[in-house]
């Protein structure tokens, strides 16, 4: 039995979730494979040959993988994945982007965003916005799944020396094309695979204010996520929203800010490993769940937070 | 074009939601039940579509019980043509509901096809995904922006570390975003209009898919309850606490 990890990477190099993915892999059991599919990967597909505990590296270098467009990248991995008994990627907006794809391709189901292995076959993943974690079990005869990164720690980046071998599969299946991306030139982390995050909801009072978040975000080299109901109130752009039916998160630090803490917000942010919440209002149901709460005014603690820190 | 919209019928997501004490799942007994969010901003894309005169007719697709039927009456009230209900009791997984989308596909034959990025109920992010390689059409997954020139449609996503665009020939299948548009509010006259558009229903043995799954649910939990935290009275003393005490600093 073998495992296939779908590597996220950036061709120069390899994504840290794919070391969590990694991580996942080792616990279902197994040698563990690691395909890098790109154009000029050799510097991602080398630093996976050294995760330790990564049996083989299979290279997949053509200038149609490029991009990771799924019409060409899912026809790959279904080809190489078949002889497979699992095939993983991290569940990021490539790996759902790429694997539902190749497991459909295989006739099979797949499992989204597992949070702990049981078994082999059994898998933990939260539902109806993690207010329940089911337990899944997969008859499938390869069983494809995404891994929620910050379910796993991290495999170690050094240590491992697993071969590296060339493929030579697939191609441009002439459906798709990229045109080009924007990428946020915002030299904070991205919101959900930050460390910290600094998130402020309506009590910020407008868009202007969150300049207290941005300079506190940048001392604890944190990310900056909002409430819906700052995003509704059009303080800043929804792609920062954390909550149901935004982004979910799950750092190690969680500064709430200004949010009251509604039920939408709370299921983007409650698997947080420490959360702070910074309100006036000592009733707001953030302090249910907020680890170290302060009852003061957002604009003289944050200002002194970003001093003290 | 003719553009076909999927919808599902879901908790509502103002509900939260509740483990039922034999862990067999969530309580769904006398809850608010609404389209799910992606799918409402499916429908305002559709219907945007057509004000554009880009599409010509929307079909509103759905599957699950005759329940949902209220759905489809509400994608109609926002502007959809006509519906379509695969009528279904059991709990599908997204293979299952890709296939019966895949028929409905090849009967309806739409240039573009758009479905939400996920559900809220299930959280899979999988169907249009799924839906893309069955049919072989490229996919415009998390879209934020659609534009249709000629015969390509030019998706704009969103992706990890800001926006990617692709250019997609046609036909194709696009799963929206939250950021692609804010999706209207049916008025009542065009509620009651919708009460007289078409509403078809078929079942899985007409279009002829087994909705046979290799996933199976063995139980579902509450997630664990987070410890009841402290009170700190001062900046200093929180700072304090996270250095020392939580160590996050």
């Amino acid at each position: 039995m073998a495992i296939l990890v779908v590597a996220e990477h950036t061709n120069a190099a390899l994504a840290p979730v794919t070391l969590n993915t990694v991580t996942a892999a080792q616990k279902i059991g197994g040698d563990v494979h690691v395909l890098v599919a790109g154009a000029g990967c050799g510097a991602a597909a080398e630093a996976a040959a050294k995760i330790a505990g990564v049996a083989k590296v299979l290279v997949a270098d053509n200038a149609a993988f490029a991009n990771q467009l799924p019409e060409n990248v899912a026809p790959l991995v279904a080809e190489l994945g078949a002889g497979y008994s699992h095939i993983l990627a991290a569940a990021t907006s490539n790996g759902k982007n790429i694997l539902p794809r190749v497991a459909a391709q295989l006739d099979v189901d797949q499992i989204s965003e597992i949070i702990a292995v049981e078994s082999a076959d059994t898998f933990k993943r939260p539902i109806y916005a993690g207010n329940a974690i089911a337990t899944v079990q997969s008859s499938a005869a390869i069983k494809v799944i995404t891994v929620r990164g910050t379910g796993f720690d991290a495999a170690a980046a050094e240590g491992g020396s697993a071969a590296v071998e060339a493929v030579s599969v697939g191609g441009d299946a002439g459906k798709s094309a990229f045109v080009g991306e924007e990428l946020a030139k915002s030299d904070r982390p991205e919101l959900t695979a930050a460390k910290i995050v600094v998130s402020g909801g309506r009590g910020m009072q407008n868009g202007d204010n969150f300049k207290h978040l941005y300079s506190l975000a940048d001392k604890l080299g944190a990310a900056v996520g909002a409430s819906r109901a700052a995003v509704d109130a059009g303080f800043v752009p929804n792609d920062m929203q954390v909550g149901q039916t935004g982004k979910i998160v799950a750092p190690q630090l969680y500064i709430a800010v200004g949010i009251s803490g509604a039920i939408q917000h709370l299921a983007g942010m409650k698997d947080s490993k420490v959360i702070v919440a910074i309100n006036k209002d000592e009733e707001a149901p953030i302090f249910q769940v907020a680890d170290y709460g302060l009852v003061a005014d957002l604009f003289e603690a944050v200002p002194e937070l970003e001093k003290l820190v | 074009m003719k553009v076909l919209v999927a919808v599902k019928r879901v908790v509502d997501y103002n509900v939260k939601v509740r483990v039922k004490a034999d862990n067999s799942g969530v309580d769904l007994a006398n809850v608010k039940m609404s389209m799910n969010p992606f799918c409402e901003i499916a429908v305002e894309e559709a219907v945007r579509l057509k004000e554009k005169g880009v599409a010509s007719e929307i079909v509103v697709v759905t599957i699950g019980p005759s329940t949902a039927q209220e759905q489809l009456r509400t994608a109609l009230a926002l502007g959809a043509d006509r519906s379509i209900l695969v009528e279904s009791n059991e709990e599908l997984n997204s293979l299952a509901v890709a296939k019966l989308l895949k028929a409905v596909v090849d009967k309806e034959q739409p240039q573009l096809v758009i479905l939400g990025k996920q559900a809220i109920d299930s959280d899979n992010n999988q169907t249009g995904q799924m839906l893309g390689a069955l049919t072989g059409f490229a996919q415009g997954t998390f879209a934020s922006k659609v534009e249709v020139a000629g015969d390509k449609v030019n998706v704009t996503r969103e992706i990890d570390g800001g926006l990617q665009t692709v250019a997609l020939n046609l036909p194709a299948i696009v799963t929206t975003d939250l950021r692609l548009n804010e999706p209207r509010y049916a008025s009542l006259p065009n509620i009651m209009k919708a009460k007289k558009k078409p509403l078809e229903t078929v079942t899985p043995a007409d279009l002829g898919v087994s909705t046979a799954s290799t996933v199976k649910t063995l139980k579902v939990e509450a997630p664990a309850a987070r410890s009841a935290g402290i009170k700190v009275k001062s900046v200093a003393e929180l700072v304090e606490k996270l250095k020392n005490e939580a160590k996050v600093i």
